[in-house]
């Protein structure tokens, strides 16, 4: 069983593993890290996993350590991923993803009319929340406006 | 810099922050210090807790008789209000140049936007750093949304939100409450609120504001005009009972506040439906017959239908008398955040 899944998704030698990513979160994961078709190294990525607590998505990037700026983005679409940097087939490094409260710079407020999307020296501010489902919304803290789903897509 | 958690790498490039501290005071900081106005920008009622808005009541109540010219006052003597009001406003610029002079204060004017800086391409946030340097006070309308939380970002000196796009109107929203205490009682009001509450911000911040002293909520529009839904999933969660109608049968005779606002024409495509929906929302003198005795009919002004001109010489109506109670709400602020009253 054990073999079975290594085949999946080979070990890389240095680079990023994000894993417990949601399941079907992980071509946002690609997006948000700026991943495309013209990316030169290895990117291999796993949905819909079963894992010990259901499904999940894993991706592995060969040469690339994401930064702090790429995981906060990461933590809006998967809180609950860890991260994992490698050198030399080593885990160098592990994170937790957790939901931060508050966000800059990080999306644009969905209301054209917010201050945040005009020509003044600011960067965009979010709070951030969560509703009962423990879903994630984000509260522009200029404007109230509350981004509620496709988080991705409001990413700057 | 405390981050969020634990997998912050390094202080550079940080994305996430908390907000900075700012030379002048805002929302967040600790219970015990916050009934302290001095120095604070009022952008938001969510920045008020109901022990500050009672405070601010009861500084304007004290201040009435000064508003009123009944007595003087010299609290805000030798200090300069900056009004920058970057969209036209009657009641609220007149009310707070009002408030500004009865304190004994002087007021700087932006004058005309076309005639200002705004006109060579300056931005808000220079405009501000700029006259925080002129001016004790800044008191600013805006067209976009979130203007006055920004402009407190970058003044050295507090600013009092006027205005801002559809979101804010704190200044508006205390008076309100000034008005419903002065006339009938904020503790468990039986209210009705008509018209647009759907794109209004007046009844938007007013029933949050109300929810603090409990209250019982009629929500009187079409459906096209409804209370946004998260405003009213809120209120039930704060125990706040909502019914939502689209007349006034069976409400008038049940309320002490009847809270009615402006239905604008240009939310209608069909003017057909513009005017068979405002022709539903209007009142007259007739209609309160069916009243208690103590109802209240506000309205934040101007009107343009709503209320036929029959009510104004009936006991109910309290319009006229809510507008002149900016001012001594406005004194009240003024005076709280100069640090002329503790």
């Amino acid at each position: 069983m054990r073999e079975k899944r290594d085949l999946k998704v080979q070990a890389i030698e240095k680079g990023t593993v994000i894993d417990h990513i949601p399941a079907g979160q992980a071509l946002n994961v690609l997006h948000i890290l700026g991943i495309s078709g013209d990316f030169k190294s290895t990117v291999s990525f796993v949905m819909n996993a079963q894992g010990a607590r259901g499904k999940k998505d894993v991706v592995k990037i060969e040469g690339k350590e994401i930064n702090v700026g790429e995981l906060n983005k990461i933590a809006l679409i998967a809180p609950g991923a860890t991260v994992n940097i490698i050198r030399n087939f080593e885990v160098k490094r592990k994170y937790n993803v957790i939901i931060p409260n508050y966000i800059e710079g990080v999306l644009r407020c969905i209301n054209p009319n917010c201050i945040s999307n005009s020509k003044e020296p600011i960067k965009s501010k979010f709070a951030v929340l969560q509703s009962e489902e423990k879903e994630v919304f984000l509260r522009c803290v200029y404007c109230n406006s509350i981004i509620y789903e496709n988080i991705v897509r409001h990413l700057f | 810099m405390k981050l969020l958690n634990s997998f912050c790498f390094s202080d550079a490039g940080l994305y996430i922050t908390k907000p900075e501290e700012q030379k002048v005071k805002s929302q967040g900081f600790p219970l015990k210090d916050r009934m302290s106005f001095k120095n604070r920008h009022i952008i938001s009622m969510k920045d008020f807790s109901r022990e500050e808005i009672d405070f601010v009541l009861d500084t304007a109540e004290k201040l009435e008789p000064a508003a009123r010219g009944l007595e003087k006052s010299r609290l805000l003597d030798g200090k300069l209000v900056a009004l920058l009001f970057f969209e036209p406003s009657t009641r609220t610029r007149l009310s707070f140049e009002t408030a500004v002079n009865r304190l004994g204060g002087k007021t700087i004017n932006l004058g005309s936007v076309e005639a200002s800086s705004v006109m060579k391409g300056e931005n808000l946030a220079d405009t501000i750093r700029v006259v925080s340097g002129y001016a004790d006070v800044i008191v600013m309308r805006h067209p976009k949304d979130g203007a006055g939380r920004m402009a407190s970002e970058f003044s050295s000196v507090p600013i009092i939100n006027g205005g801002d796009g559809s979101v804010h109107h704190p200044t508006q929203t205390i008076l309100d409450l000034y008005t419903i205490r002065r006339e009938s009682h904020l503790e468990g009001l039986k209210i009705a609120m008509a018209g647009d509450l759907k794109y209004g911000r007046t009844v938007h911040s007013l029933c949050q504001a109300l929810a603090l002293y409990g209250a019982d909520m009629t929500f009187v529009s079409p459906p096209e005009l409804r209370m946004p839904p998260e405003i009213v999933r809120e209120l039930k969660r704060q125990k706040i009972r909502v019914k939502e109608t689209d007349s006034f049968e069976g409400i008038i005779g049940d309320v002490e506040v009847l809270y009615m606002t402006r239905v604008q024409r240009e939310r209608f495509p069909d003017p057909e439906e513009y005017l068979k929906v405002a022709d539903s929302l209007r009142i007259d003198a007739k209609l309160l017959k069916a009243a208690k005795p103590e109802l209240k009919v506000l309205h934040p002004l101007p009107r343009v239908n709503e209320i036929e001109h029959d009510v104004d010489s009936t006991p109910h109506a309290c319009y006229f008398e809510q507008a002149f109670y900016g001012v001594p709400t406005r004194m009240a602020l003024l005076a709280l955040v100069a640090g002329v009253i503790k």
